[in-house]
């Protein structure tokens, strides 16, 4: 042969070498199967193919899923026990990277492939009773059409959520945050400082048509922070129930007040004759300022009370005054042990007829449910015939989730028909879609559903619509202190602190 | 001389009445928790009542125990699944944390070094933080060296907080071993770790049972921790599976007190079958000033 | 006792895990939370621009922080007293060679085992006090059921405040004093606050006494022999031999229950909650509500410095006094 065509072959050959050296070291452009072969292991293979020995978890759970498919793949039950002959599975590099990113050493149940899609941990405070009943009703619908997706209940017990939200937001912080978590729709989701945390949820609202399928007064409070919507509401609750015992009215000959002046009569009547007029609970330091917020709303009316939160209206207003001085009055009309009772507790009195009248949201209908009680009736607390203070129950959806996609798809459950029929009927509350079927709810429920479409709506500051946390917080302190103190003057200075401190009043 | 004795004898004989009459009654009121806990746990769900909570139950009802126990499927997680996790989390932290406490005080109390001297209430120190003010940087921390989430890393976080409570028990447990024992071991020509395994070690079985008896019950009733650094339910230990049967809002108050019990029994039957031991220990000089 | 070289060298080394651990995990911490506490830091997002003591100035000015603060205190001072002076009574009872000691040992001290959690949701159903209308429950029940129904109060749900009235004797002189601050609720004692006592004796005065009972069984008989030969009575020997011989042990009961006391947060969180106008309300319990409700991040961290220095005015001088006289043998 010449000299040019031997240097040519040499070329072309060394060509060819470093190609293919080049490509064997290059990352697999898509997964490849590896047989093991004697002195083999998990992390060598990792470093070998992806350059990172501590990618090894992401070999041994594509390999088990692998497996689910494809039973000629290893099912590898002990990354340290593994077999010449055993056929691996090797992810890309991203997707090894994509799997360690969310792999956690505490959730062994990820290296054997939970199904191809993985699980979804969903985080609340409803852990038991009704609440407990509708999320599970909702497991049960995502759950059918996800069924390789592994449910976590990620719920924490504790009032409204004291104990679950710091959790929530340690994780949160520290970057290990559930996949989705319950917040209450409106100015609440402010302190979480969702530009940095969450995600926006304006694309799922556009694909999923909610804009249409929720009222338009619930869709411009999941839109009030920033103008996104952080959050998927799943249902409605009432604030404003006046819940009575009818047996008490029926046997004095009582009708349920409509303004303060008969309904300080009621009290008087019931007073003398030995029975708590006016049932009080305040353990969690959020009864209280609840019931104080319907007799806000019923001095002030619909249009101040909105104002009073968006700095329309200063805190010093004559109506303000009133209301603390209704309050204290109906305070003097109630049981003294207010302190040692939760909501449910006070619903209790309700029922083993102890008192006469509790002012509570609407979950208290589950309670009487739960007890059968059925010898209850409700109205609209004092002067507020016509308003409805609303409070939702959302999800959202942290930034750092997880399993991202797994979260969506529960935010459409969350959002469909069919999710919230099977959630709120169980719940007590009414669906947040306009088009749930009737039929579903007890009779409190529809005349509810009957109110939303007429009354005014009006944000609910102790349960995170109308004000930010920090300054729901203070409003609670504040009228928990003013139901023992009984100062108008002080309190009324320290709402309209308040209002400042939050940066909405000047 | 025998009309003294007499009359001494009917006083001492009052005196002992009221001895024991004080003791019987301060029992009744130690006891007195256990009964409510217990009698509103054995109620049927109609019975529970407030109003009516000296009542005896009606009969022997275990249910909400068993229900405390197995949960309530689609509802509330039972105990039974959480209660492993809360040995694999205890037994293992409390003998490292006893072990380190050991290790720690005899060098403390035998070994002592310049410096060593101010390292000790260094340490201690350590006893008194606000557990609640230090969660975020903890649970960043312990993300950082991956032990967030998992139970290997929540014993990490106990053994670190046992480390003050630990050294101070066994170094005073230690330092009430006369210095002869070890001059004497030494001459033996024993070393660091000879005089550890052949005088301090056979000694320290009454320290031990106090500090095992100590760490195993605050790790076992630790909640804080247990809620913040594992979010997976699968993996928490049982005080957040007991919060958690409280529910949020409606509560079932003989599950609740059933559950309180059944999750409280390890620790109690540790007090009452080691209890004359952590008595033994105190005496022998653990836990003295 | 001559130390060789490499054991000097291993004793450090053994010790250096520890010294460590407690060093990033305690005080960079502490560190890490006094620097949040001169920050701005208000929502979940970090923010560390510092805003110097802004943070106590309010914190101090805050009405709920002076409730607790007065809480605290007073919470301390009644546990203390009632669980040393209880745990001492029992232990010199039990000492006398008690028929059946083993098993009254063991009831008194079984509720150590129990979490606060449990103690407070027991004891929350013995001291609800019930109403009027309504009719008693717990212990109110128990009161009337033996005709000692005259003893019935509100427990933890009673909002009464004692303090020095301004407008009192006591109230004037203090005035007179330049004084005057010192007669204000914020400075008085909330009758509320004895519900915890209770609960929180109940659970601790079991140590106190297995403390004490040791500290008794070491006393060398010889000494009360001496004493009794000198004619003294039991109590004289009690009052002049006993107690001063158990003050190491009342000193570190006292650091123990101390600092449990000032961090004291589940016990609350079972069975009061705040209480009537906060009259149960205690700054570990604020320090958790501001943070993860309020989201104040850098309040929270005020608070827990403010504790933490609580605490170090009570542990530091009883740990350089035991330091000083280690040193002196």
């Amino acid at each position: 042969m010449s000299k040019r065509a031997i240097c040519l072959a040499l070329a072309v050959s060394l060509l060819l070498t470093l190609g293919l050296s080049v490509a064997s070291a290059a990352p697999l452009s898509q997964g490849e199967a590896y047989t093991i072969v004697l002195g083999d292991w998990l992390s060598k293979i990792a470093d070998k193919y992806l350059g990172n020995p501590g990618a090894w978890p992401a070999i041994m759970a594509a390999t088990n899923t692998k497996y689910i498919e494809d039973p000629t793949f290893a099912r590898i039950e002990n990354a340290d026990l593994i077999y010449p002959g055993q056929k691996v599975w090797v992810p890309t590099a991203e997707e090894a990277e994509a799997f360690l990113a969310t792999y956690d050493p505490g959730q062994p149940g990820l290296l054997f492939g939970a199904g191809p899609k993985g699980q979804v941990v969903i985080g609340s405070w409803w852990t038991s009773g009704g609440e407990a009943a509708g999320l599970s009703g909702m497991f049960d619908i995502y759950a059918s059409k996800y069924p390789d997706v592994e449910i976590v209940n990620g719920a924490v017990a504790g009032g409204a959520g004291s104990v679950f939200k710091g959790v929530l937001k340690t994780r949160l912080i520290g970057g290990t945050p559930p996949d989705t978590f319950q917040l209450h729709a409106g100015l609440e989701v402010e302190g979480y400082s969702p530009e940095t945390y969450l995600a926006p949820l304006d694309d799922l609202y556009a694909s999923e048509g909610w804009e249409q399928a929720f009222p338009a007064d619930l869709v411009a409070l999941l839109k009030s922070y920033k103008g996104h919507y952080w959050g998927v509401p799943v249902n409605i609750h009432r604030s404003n129930v006046l819940w009575y015992n009818k047996k008490i009215f029926a046997d004095n000959g009582l009708t349920p007040p409509t303004n303060f002046d008969e309904f300080f009569a009621v009290a008087d009547a019931l007073k003398a004759k030995g029975i708590i007029p006016y049932v009080l609970a305040n353990n969690g330091g959020w009864e209280a300022p609840h019931a104080f917020e319907s007799v806000l709303a019923g001095v002030c009316g619909a249009e101040k009370y909105r104002g009073l939160w968006t700095g329309a209206v200063a805190w010093t207003d004559p109506c303000v005054t009133q209301a603390l001085e209704n309050f204290k009055r109906m305070v003097s009309y109630a049981n003294t042990d207010y302190s040692a009772l939760t909501w449910d507790a006070g619903a209790g009195y309700l029922i083993e007829g102890k008192g006469a009248m509790f002012i509570m949201g609407d979950w208290a209908n589950g309670e009487f449910t739960k007890y059968e009680f059925t010898d209850y009736g409700w109205a609209s607390p004092p002067a507020t015939k016509g308003i409805f203070i609303a409070l939702s129950d959302s999800f959202a959806l942290p930034a750092k989730a997880p399993n991202k996609d797994n979260a969506l798809a529960w935010l459409k459950v969350c959002g469909s028909k069919a999710g919230q029929e099977a959630f709120n009927p169980k719940k007590g509350s009414i669906c947040a879609r306009t088009d749930c079927d009737p039929a579903l709810f007890n009779d409190y429920l529809k005349s509810a559903l009957a109110d939303w479409a007429v009354d005014a709506i009006v944000p609910s500051v102790v349960h995170g619509a109308a004000a930010y946390e920090s300054w729901a917080v203070d409003f609670k302190n504040t009228i928990s202190l003013f139901v023992t103190s009984g100062d108008v003057a002080a309190t009324q200075t320290a709402l309209q602190a308040a209002c400042v401190d939050a940066g909405i009043c000047q | 001389m025998t009309t003294q004795r007499r009359k001494r004898g009917r006083e001492v004989r009052w005196s002992r009445v009221l001895i024991y009459a004080i003791l019987t009654l301060s029992a009744m009121f130690y006891l007195m928790p256990v009964y409510v806990l217990v009698a509103t746990g054995m109620k049927s769900f109609a019975e529970v009542s407030l109003s009516r909570m000296w009542d005896p139950p009606s009969g022997l009802h275990f249910h909400s125990f068993i229900r405390a126990w197995f949960g309530d499927p689609g509802i509330f997680r039972g105990l039974s699944e959480n209660f492993m996790n809360s040995v694999y989390l205890t037994v293992p932290a409390t003998l490292i944390s006893a072990m380190l406490g050991s290790i720690n005080g005899y060098i403390l109390s035998k070994w002592k070094f310049r410096g060593s001297e101010v390292l000790f209430p260094v340490l201690l120190f350590g006893l008194f933080i606000p557990y609640q003010s230090i969660l975020i940087p903890l649970v960043q921390t312990l993300q950082k060296m991956h032990l967030y989430g998992s139970i290997p890393g929540l014993i990490f976080v106990h053994v670190v907080y046992g480390i003050p409570i630990t050294t101070l028990i066994f170094r005073n447990y230690y330092a009430a071993i006369p210095t002869e024992l070890v001059e004497a071991a030494r001459i033996d020509g024993a070393n660091l770790f000879g005089i550890y395994r052949h005088v301090l070690f056979p000694l320290s079985m009454p320290g031990f049972v106090v500090v095992m008896i100590w760490q195993f019950t605050s790790i076992w009733n630790d909640f804080l921790f247990a809620v913040t650094l594992i979010g997976n339910p699968e993996v928490q230990p049982i005080t957040v599976a007991l919060n958690n049967l409280a529910g949020s809002f409606v509560v079932e108050w003989n599950v609740q007190m059933a559950g309180a019990l059944l999750a409280a029994l390890p620790t109690l039957l540790v007090y009452i079958f080691l209890g004359r031991f952590f008595m033994r220990g105190l005496l022998a000089g653990a836990l003295k000033g | 006792m001559r130390h060789l070289n490499w054991e000097r060298a291993v004793s450090v080394l053994l010790l250096a895990p520890s010294a460590i651990a407690i060093f990033i995990f305690v005080y960079g911490f502490i560190g890490f939370t006094g620097f949040v506490s001169l920050s701005n830091w208000k929502q979940l997002l970090p923010d560390f621009t510092l805003v110097g003591l802004r943070n106590y100035q309010r914190l101090f000015a805050n009405p709920r922080f002076q409730i607790d603060l007065r809480n605290t205190v007073v919470f301390t001072v009644l546990f203390l007293a009632s669980s040393l002076i209880i745990g001492l009574l029992l232990a010199v009872l039990l000492d006398r060679g008690i028929k059946g000691e083993g098993i009254f040992r063991s009831i008194y001290l079984f509720p150590m085992a129990i979490s606060f959690i449990v103690t407070g949701v027991a004891w929350r159903w013995l001291l609800n006090p019930g109403t009027a209308q309504a009719g008693s429950t717990g212990i109110n029940l128990l009161f009337e059921k033996f005709g000692l129904g005259f003893l019935k109060w509100g427990w933890f749900t009673d909002p009464t405040v004692l303090y020095i009235h301004p407008d009192s004797g006591l109230g004037q002189l203090l005035q007179r004093v330049g004084l005057g601050a010192l007669a204000h609720p914020n400075l008085g004692m909330s009758v509320a606050i004895i519900s915890l006592v209770i609960a929180a004796t109940w659970q601790m005065s079991g140590y106190t006494m297995a403390l004490y009972l040791a500290g008794l069984r070491s006393i060398p008989e010889e000494l009360r022999e001496a004493a009794r030969v000198d004619g003294a009575s039991e109590v004289q020997i009690l009052r002049h031999v006993v107690l001063p011989l158990l003050q190491p042990i009342t000193l570190s009961a006292v650091i123990i229950l101390g600092h449990i006391s000032l961090k004291i947060y589940d016990l609350v969180v079972a069975m009061t909650g705040s209480g009537p106008g906060f009259a149960t309300d205690v700054p570990a319990y604020f320090m958790w509500e501001t943070t993860f409700q309020a989201n104040r991040f850098n309040q929270g961290a005020s608070i827990a410095t403010v504790l933490l220095l609580m605490v170090a005015v009570l542990v530091v001088p009883y740990l350089v006094y035991s330091v000083r006289t280690e040193a002196k043998i």
